[in-house]
């Protein structure tokens, strides 16, 4: 069979998600995953039906042009202050849905204050953390969930426990919050993965939907410019050494309520 | 027995050559051309066109969305 042949609309089975914007070129370097998160959610609001009433908030980071790329309403907060924002939002407009797509620089450093107290609260919001481990925007610097020993421009020998702490696994403390009804850890590095997010990601927007409260999604993702990879190595160290501090799989799915 | 056949169509001008859709395939259809596109980047295209089978593998992990994926039953 000609190739030509194969190649018609009827045979269709995978295209660019409508919602992506077709005609800006998205300014991720090559083999970013947020381009692939970005898909996901574009895919996933058009499933539920939800472009008309979706309302993301982007924040400060890499991901700032978010609103260019995703065809739904935006509104961009300051540095960090992406669930303080959706926390209004959500509301004032209590029957749209809202998310924040937020880095680990603007999640678990200058936005940490936010991001526990609007998960505490319950808020019927869709948190989704992309974490990279590094700071790709300014230029690799260290973050707080930078790894022990990873080299980055301001650890260049790499991150040590006295000098910088550990790193902070802040989704594991949304778990222990009562206000969060799904906590999952997931990653975009194989066809495989890329389901699962979609599938989590679907659940998270459910849960918005149904009021049940907080849900973070936590992508676990690669900076191959900041870690000086390629792509494909990026993946593969991503898989080696980031796991083993951040194991894919649901941490939480149902919320726990007081006894009033 | 049936057999599947695949193709892709690759939005050249989108693609940022990152070589994930290539690393992802699972029947080595995947390469990144010799030529590049206006954005200097070397795009994929489909090196070996007949061991496609129309997995969506490639077009799941690309970052940049410029993967369409077509797929046909071949009877016989």
């Amino acid at each position: 069979m000609e190739i030509t042949d194969i190649i018609k609309e009827e045979n269709k089975v995978y295209c660019k998600p409508e919602l992506l914007e077709s005609e800006v070129h998205m300014h991720y370097c090559p083999g970013c995953s947020h381009g692939v998160i970005h898909k996901l959610v574009a895919e996933v609001i058009a499933e539920l039906g939800l472009t008309e009433r979706t309302v993301g908030v982007s924040p400060v980071g890499c991901a700032v042009f978010a609103y260019n790329y995703i065809d739904v309403d935006w509104i961009e907060a300051a540095h960090g202050r992406a669930p303080a924002v959706a926390t209004a939002v959500s509301r004032l407009w209590p029957d749209d849905v809202v998310f924040t797509y937020q880095g680990d620089g603007d999640m678990s450093a200058i936005g940490t204050a936010e991001s526990i107290h609007a998960a505490n609260r319950g808020e019927n919001i869709v948190m989704i953390f992309v974490n990279n481990a590094i700071y790709g925007m300014t230029g690799g610097q260290m973050a707080p969930t930078t790894l022990i020993g990873q080299k980055t421009a301001t650890t260049p020998y790499g991150r040590r426990v006295d000098l910088n702490g550990h790193p902070l696994e802040i989704t594991n403390l949304m778990k222990e919050l009562d206000g969060t009804c799904y906590v999952t850890r997931q990653s975009v590095h194989t066809a495989a993965a890329v389901r699962k997010t979609k599938a989590a990601l679907k659940k998270a927007f459910q849960n918005a939907i149904d009021k049940k409260g907080t849900s973070v999604v936590e992508v676990v993702s690669t900076c191959n410019s900041g870690w000086k990879m390629s792509p494909e190595k990026a993946n593969e160290w991503m898989a080696e050494h980031m796991f083993k501090k951040y194991p894919l799989g649901d941490l939480k799915t149902e919320r726990k309520y007081d006894e009033e | 027995m049936a057999k599947v056949q695949g193709a892709i169509t690759v939005n050249t001008h989108r693609c940022k050559g990152c070589n994930l859709c290539v690393v992802a395939c699972p029947t080595d259809t995947l390469g990144l051309a010799a030529d590049v596109n206006d954005r200097g980047y070397h795009f994929a295209y489909m090196k070996n066109p007949e061991n496609c089978i129309g997995c969506c593998s490639c077009a799941l992990v690309c970052p940049d969305a410029c993967i369409e994926v077509y797929r046909v039953k071949v009877e016989g």
